[in-house]
């Protein structure tokens, strides 16, 4: 694989993902709507009743506004890394996925290219759901928009990597409304988002706690919420690397046509 | 002059494209059963069966969406299992079902198809530009493919087969859904094609396109049943046309049953 041809490529998915997204004008608006409303309404109507104590990484006490900022970037890159699979999806429908799969380079990295393009989708609206946050007043340190950067393209790529792997077993684009039921509700609300996990412990429910410490969302949000104030948190991004690679692997060996789990149905795309 | 159902376990050393007793099952159900099949630089040859018959289950093979049971698939040399990526580089493919981006412009499907293949900068232009003033798609470039004509949707599909001027152009039913002018302009251009030495592996349920190859392939059933010029196969079985003759060959039993058996030869 020549440099420039996989550079090409890679631009050439880059630009298509990106085109899409601009004509699906919706989709951005929906994306940034939806942290939105938990920010600007759940979280007024609810920071009275949630205390949230000083825990690392803050030195002092936090409005809840402040405290659910690193749990709804998460949620801006899980729901789009999960859009992503449901492109892929419909690609497979609409038959431009064999287009991808026929083309000259190894399938590992066009599944690369593909996961490269959403994570960038991701990131992007991720600062801008930033912007809008602060345009209503809850912020984070400076420091934090650039430290930021990296554990939010490594989160969503991890995500969108377990978007891929979905892909592989979405038969239909109807099943996306399923997706949203056991993957994305479940991830997000078995996480620190919305609050500190002791206080699930705190409750006694430790089923619960337990399934959410083990839970990959769980560290994404910590990995974002330490950078976000300047610190590191390397458990989680040990977490959120392990799963990513896993995940990709898992979705390589899934679209590989000698082993893959395409092969039952016989269904490429 | 080769010989309707010659050998069809050895591959000519001149052959760009060859399937060697190649297998493949869904399941229970056996899609292909040791198929052998070669293709020389140049040469037209029609795949001709009735729809089920294992068409675009070789297409999937030949593509490398799926790999054989067992069997090899060559394309200038290289096996598609081993080296799917060389292999993929020579090979340029029009799908049954169409696969641009509906709402892409006719260029960016075409720039995007060339990125893919590692073309970019002013040698994609040059081509792009080149293959639309062929078909006469130029002043359609900045048009949304939703905007084209069902014939014109698979010329760009066909232009866009060619832009990295591969060795082998794999046509899976390409005529489907198109009225019979559009039908005759895309046999033709592809017909055309064959002066420029590459070689065209064309699906069909069609007899009439099929007469128009340098070679017929029968499949039926995941077998292949004949394998000649088509006036030789109609030869071989004593019929007085090739439709009569597909029609004996796979007819089927029950529509078999209602004419005469075939004449022996």
């Amino acid at each position: 694989m020549r440099l420039a041809h996989a550079l090409l490529a890679l631009q050439a998915v880059a630009s298509r993902e990106m085109a899409k997204f601009v004509r699906q004008g919706g989709r951005f608006a929906s994306a940034l709507v939806r942290p939105l409303l938990w920010l600007v309404v759940f979280a007024a109507g609810f920071q009275n009743v949630f205390g949230v104590s000083i825990i690392p990484p803050y030195d002092t006490y936090i409005p809840y506004q402040v405290y659910i900022v690193p749990g709804l970037l998460g949620m801006v890159l899980l729901f789009n890394g999960m859009q992503s699979s449901l492109a892929m999806v419909y690609d497979r429908e609409m038959g431009v996925m064999r287009l991808l799969l026929t083309a000259p380079l190894p399938r590992w990295y066009l599944l690369l290219a593909k996961l490269l393009a959403g994570t960038l989708l991701s990131v992007l609206q991720a600062y801008v759901f930033l912007i809008i946050a602060a345009l209503f007043g809850v912020t984070v340190p400076w420091i934090g928009w650039l430290q930021a950067l990296p554990v939010l393209v490594l989160s969503g790529m991890m995500l969108g990597a377990l978007g891929l792997l979905l892909s592989v077993q979405i038969r239909q684009l109807e099943n996306f409304a399923g997706t949203m039921n056991f993957v994305i509700f479940p991830m997000f609300f078995l996480s620190p988002a919305l609050y500190p996990l002791w206080k699930l412990e705190e409750s006694g429910a430790a089923v619960i706690h337990l399934i959410a410490r083990w839970n990959p969302f769980t560290h994404a949000v910590e990995a974002i919420r330490f950078a976000l104030y300047g610190q590191v948190a390397p458990l989680s991004l040990a977490v959120v690397g392990g799963c990513l690679v896993a995940f990709f692997l898992l979705a390589t060996w899934g679209y590989d046509p000698q082993r893959g789990m395409l092969k039952r149905t016989g269904k490429p795309g | 002059m080769p010989e309707p159902s010659a050998d069809l376990g050895s591959v000519p050393p001149d052959a760009i494209l060859s399937l060697a007793k190649v297998c493949k099952s869904y399941g229970e159900r056996e899609a292909l059963k040791e198929v052998s099949l070669a293709i020389r630089p140049g040469e037209f040859v029609a795949l001709l069966g009735p729809n089920g018959a294992g068409k675009s289950t070789m297409f999937q093979l030949l593509t490398g969406l799926f790999n054989a049971d067992t069997g090899t698939i060559r394309v200038c040399g290289h096996d598609i299992r081993r080296s799917p990526v060389a292999a993929l580089a020579s090979i340029g493919v029009v799908f049954q079902q169409t696969t641009l981006d509906m709402d892409l412009s006719v260029e960016a499907n075409l720039v995007f198809h060339c990125r893919l293949h590692g073309i970019g900068g002013r040698e994609s232009s040059r081509r792009i530009a080149a293959a639309l003033e062929r078909l006469g798609l130029a002043p359609r470039a900045h048009e949304p493919v939703r905007a084209l004509s069902g014939g014109n949707r698979r010329k760009v599909e066909l232009a866009r087969a060619q832009l990295h001027q591969p060795a082998v152009l794999l046509m899976d039913e390409p005529t489907v859904g198109l009225d019979p002018a559009s039908r005759r302009q895309l046999l033709d251009e592809v017909l055309a094609l064959r002066s420029g030495g590459a070689a065209v592996l064309w699906a069909t349920h069609l007899v009439e396109e099929a007469e128009e190859a340098d070679r017929v392939v029968v499949l039926h059933a995941g077998k292949v049943l004949a394998d000649g010029p088509p006036e030789a196969l109609r030869r071989a079985v004593g019929r007085a046309t090739l439709a009569e003759a597909f029609l004996g060959m796979t007819g089927g039993r029950e529509r078999a049953a209602a004419e005469p058996p075939p004449a022996p030869t």
